[in-house]
């Protein structure tokens, strides 16, 4: 018993980190319909900004505290670079943007292997994260990794900061008028394209938090970021476009189906099945789990 | 061409959201009548239209023919002989005026038919070309055609169809005044063989070829009958100057022959028909712009903009 | 028929073409390159092959396939698992399956692949069959755009990762290696090897020829009307996902029959060449080269995997910058690819009042700019439009 609960917790983290990630998708895909598969390289500049960061400050705990907030600049700095130099070109071809941020891409991962090396390198975790918290004790110990913990308390941090700046301020309101309808906001005065470039910011910034909690479960790596993103792309398709309840819930739900089936089969087969109930679940939900109900024709 | 027939609402009913955008409507068409829905932005037309064409979910009951069309899915509906033009005129803008046509006329093709090349122009096909007037422009790109022919290209690929039920949605909306004049002389031989249904605001356009008019109200039918039993009915007159702007009430004639029935008293004006009586200028009408236009009646006027 | 009225017909054109390629790829080819060359020219023909479907269901049907792998592992491992059962003799089990393996006999799901009807059946139909199935359940739904390009992404991932899993039966990371016998042709041996190329070659260029049918029969053009506009399509009476359907289909298909045609070309299969990074690899060659045209489709598939062993060899760092900048510049700048350079050289000399001579000229130059890759002269069999390049600028 105590080891399915177990396994839902180690799934709820998956999920958080997932749901970092998407967050940030969420805004991108959902407001821009731009694909960016460079999303996964912003992660790693993430990671490895903590990385370098914990190289030249001594304490790890304070290393990892700075970390947060100059992974968000320094992802969200090259969001706003890639989107002046390349997206603003391709709104109207969201497959296009595809193919040509996975370009841009391959080009960060090969930059990162010629500045840190190819092999993964390691960040050591504080002393205050490194520990466990034994929620049931006795022969069948149920126990809560603190790093895990952390990253938990980091996406919801994060989502809570992202709905209240949604909700509340005007940058807020003008996100979610662009994402309702752009040339509406656009005649309503909006600059849609300083919006489109400010939620590129916010978005990649978010990857980059991402990233420096990646660095408390897993190595650094230039491909760091590739294989998570697909998920991630997948929890932004089932949650339903620029939908932040939706990209919540589902971010959850695959990280605990993942591990639970993970435990009761294989990584491989777990893989596999979860991408078989994502394909069943548009069958019921095509558009996602939320969507803006809309009369468009498309 | 098999035989006319006719179409048949009952209590239809549409909902968005807890919106009714179309609140029970009945309608009878005959079979071969050329019958014009209007109504205020936000009535209901489009969603008529969408409702019976399968695009969006709906209760009651809609039969053409004799058969139930409700529940159908978008392409069986058009099997059954019934076919619609978009307010945005919807052509395949990187196919020629014929291929657009030759795809029109193959829904019911086999298998092996599709596989092999088009050779020559079919039959069905040259004909419409020569109905709609487009026989010289064959061979260009539907996309780089002006925005009356693209509607007229509609109409024939509705022809090609062979479909027994046309719903317009707006024909005419940018055209020029003979264009609207040849429109409407196309659309009153159409329905000699088939049965026409046209959403419209242009309210000349509506006396000149209307054989009966059918005015749609917040989701529901206000009044139904001839031009002239339209323009008498105290109610379709009290919801159109009942809400016009004060201005419009000046004009002594209570007819509404020569009161704007468009959206022009609804503060509407990107809509551009605003025949103000027989005074103002012929405006020439834009179609509406994708994303719709910002203000209008009620709530209902929202819903009605339309992303196409 | 006088030339300059043979490059006006297209149907001409793409006869002419296919011939020029049947020449370079049956003579010239064969004879100016050394047998290791000619082996890596059949593995290029192969990844061609894919762009040949990409073309269909991209370029046309505007369905951005990321998971093409799948399809080629399908067929790999389906014709290299008969050519293991082969290799291994009667009553023998495969080399890895006695290294890792803890099984005495073949599973169940491996045996029917001794027989070599049905393994070769099963390289195209089976890819044909999980394309048809998983399609219908993703476009009857209506999911499209990016979240089709997504799913058969999620797809690669989920594949390759499952290969990975099943050491034991599949190989895992290794694949299936070592393949030493082609239906009872030693592998080794340079004139067998020679073999493989010819029967490649011709593949390749029947595979054109019928996906050229395809694209220009009625079914062609209503797959771009789908693309344009796949909700005005239903209103004309069809199920617009049955059109797209059938793109999928055949795009796995010769996707599969790639796969296949590759293992004995190279003597491996392996989770490394149908995962995430191939199977938008494949997609690169064709849109570098041009999507929406079958010849642009070839040439990009066969120049980028020309690119990626000359460069990737000597300078590994530099080809994965010039990779990224090949994606980069293809897609931003040149939508249309290679092949509409062409297009857009032409008219710019018409606009320059050239004339018709000068446009005669031009058809004939387009054949040449298409000569720079060994596939040679392929350059005419599609002289396709490129999307949003009006026909009407062309000649």
């Amino acid at each position: 018993m105590t080891v399915i609960l177990g396994q839902t917790f180690t799934g709820i983290s998956i999920g958080a980190v997932l749901l970092l990630i998407a967050l940030g998708l969420s805004l991108t895909f959902g407001q821009m319909n731009v694909i960016n598969m460079a999303h996964g390289e912003f992660i790693m500049a993430g990671a490895y900004t903590t990385y370098v960061l914990q190289k030249s400050i001594s304490g790890a705990g304070v290393s990892l505290l700075v970390a947060l907030p100059v992974a968000f600049l320094v992802a969200g700095a090259l969001g706003a670079l890639l989107e002046w130099v390349l997206i603003r070109r391709l709104y109207l071809r969201p497959l296009d943007t595809l193919l040509v941020t996975w370009g841009v891409s391959l080009m960060l991962q090969q930059l990162a292997r010629d500045i840190f090396g190819a092999p993964n390198v390691q960040t050591r975790a504080p002393d205050w994260l490194t520990g466990n918290i034994t929620v049931i004790g006795g022969d069948d110990p149920l126990t809560f990794a603190n790093s895990r913990l952390f990253i938990l308390a980091l996406a919801v941090a994060a989502v809570v900061a992202l709905s209240l700046a949604l909700r509340l301020t005007s940058l807020g309101r003008r996100i979610r008028g662009v994402v309702q309808n752009r040339d509406l906001a656009e005649v309503s005065g909006i600059s849609t394209s300083r919006v489109d470039r400010t939620t590129f910011f916010l978005g990649s910034g978010l990857a980059g938090v991402a990233g420096v909690a990646l660095t408390l479960v897993g190595p650094i790596g230039p491909t760091m970021g590739t294989n998570i993103i697909i998920d991630a792309f997948l929890v932004i398709v089932v949650g339903g476009i620029g939908q932040l309840k939706g990209t919540v819930i589902v971010a959850f739900a695959l990280g605990v189906m993942q591990s639970v089936l993970e435990y009761s089969t294989t990584v491989s087969v777990a893989k596999v099945l979860v991408l078989v109930a994502i394909v069943a679940f548009l069958q019921w939900r095509p558009q996602g789990l939320y969507t803006l109900r809309t009369r468009s024709l498309v | 061409m098999s035989e006319l027939s006719g179409l048949g609402i009952r209590g239809l009913r549409v909902s968005f959201d807890g919106f009714t955008a179309v609140d029970g409507v009945d309608l009878d068409v005959r079979p071969g009548d050329l019958r014009f829905l209007i109504g205020p932005n936000g009535a209901g037309k489009t969603t008529l239209v969408d409702a019976v064409t399968g695009l969006v979910k709906a209760q009651g009951s809609v039969r053409f023919g004799g058969e139930e069309l409700l529940g159908r899915s978008v392409h069986r509906i058009a099997r059954s002989g019934i076919g619609r033009t978009f307010q945005t005129a919807t052509v395949f803008e990187e196919l020629t005026v014929l291929q657009n046509l030759d795809i029109a006329a193959g829904a019911g093709r086999g298998m092996l038919t599709m596989l092999r090349r088009r050779k020559g122009v079919p039959e069905p096909v040259a004909r419409a070309l020569e109905t709609v007037g487009l026989a010289d422009l064959a061979d260009t790109l539907a996309g780089t055609l002006a925005h009356g022919q693209k509607q007229w290209l509609e109409i024939g690929m509705l022809l090609v169809q062979d479909v027994r039920l046309l719903l317009l949605d707006e024909p005419v909306a940018g055209m020029s005044h003979d264009e609207r004049q040849a429109t409407g002389e196309l659309l009153e031989h159409i329905s000699e063989e088939r049965t026409v249904v046209v959403i419209e605001h242009d309210m000349d356009f509506m006396r000149s070829f209307a054989r009966s008019v059918s005015v749609l109200h917040a989701g529901r039918v206000l009044s139904e009958g001839t031009v002239a039993e339209v323009q008498a009915d105290p109610r379709v007159q009290e919801v159109y100057l009942g809400h016009a702007a004060v201005g419009d009430t000046t004009l002594g004639d209570t007819a509404l022959g020569d009161t704007p029935l468009g959206n022009a008293p609804l503060g509407n004006a990107a809509l551009g028909n605003a025949d103000l009586g027989d005074t103002g200028p012929e405006l020439p009408d834009e179609p509406e712009p994708a994303g719709g236009t910002p203000g209008g009646l009620t709530g209902a006027a929202v819903q009605e903009v339309r992303g196409a | 028929m006088t030339l300059p009225t043979l490059f006006k017909d297209p149907s001409a054109r793409a006869w002419t073409g296919v011939g020029a390629a049947a020449v370079a790829l049956f003579a010239v080819a064969p004879l100016a390159l050394s047998d290791f060359r000619l082996g890596l020219l059949a593995k290029y023909l192969c990844t061609a092959m894919v762009a040949v479907g990409i073309c269909l269901a991209w370029g046309r049907g505007g369905l951005l396939t990321l998971g093409q792998g799948v399809f080629f592992g399908l067929g790999g491992y389906a014709m290299a698992m008969h050519l293991k059962i082969a290799d291994a003799g009667p009553g023998n089990l495969p080399d890895f399956m006695q290294l890792y393996g803890t099984a005495t006999e073949l599973p169940w799901w491996w045996r029917p692949f001794g027989n070599p009807l049905f393994a070769l059946a099963a390289t195209v139909l089976l890819p044909m069959a999980v394309a048809a199935i998983l399609g219908s359940f993703i476009f009857r739904r209506r999911v499209k755009g990016a979240y089709f390009a997504i799913l058969s992404q999620a797809l690669a991932a989920a594949f390759a990762i499952w290969l990975i899993g099943q050491q034991a039966t599949t190989g895992g990371t290794n694949g299936l290696t070592d393949i030493q016998g082609f239906f009872g042709y030693d592998l080794d041996d340079p004139v067998n090897q020679r073999m493989v190329y010819f029967v490649i070659a011709a593949v390749l260029l029947l595979l054109i020829v019928l996906v050229r049918q395809l694209m220009h029969s009625r079914y062609g053009e209503l797959l771009v009307a789908v693309r344009d506009s796949e909700e005005r399509v239903r209103f004309l009476g069809y199920d617009p996902a049955n059109v797209k359907l059938v793109a999928y289909v055949v795009a796995a298909g010769t996707a599969g029959l790639a796969g296949a045609l590759f293992v004995p070309a190279v003597g491996i299969i392996s989770p490394a060449m149908i995962g995430i990074v191939p199977s938008i690899e494949f997609v690169i060659g064709a849109a570098v080269g041009g999507r929406a045209s079958l010849a642009g489709a070839v040439l990009g598939a066969i120049g980028v995997a020309w690119a990626k062993t000359a460069l990737s060899e000597e300078f590994p760092a530099a080809w994965t910058y010039f990779q990224g900048l090949l994606f980069i510049v293809a897609l931003a700048f040149l939508p249309g690819g290679l092949v509409s350079l062409a297009g857009i050289v032409r008219r710019r000399r018409a606009s320059h009042g050239s004339g018709d001579a000068g446009g005669n000229m031009d058809g004939g130059r387009d054949g040449d700019a298409g000569g720079r890759a060994d596939g040679d002269t392929v350059g005419n069999a599609g002289e396709e439009k490129a999307p949003a390049v009006p026909l009407g600028g062309a000649v």
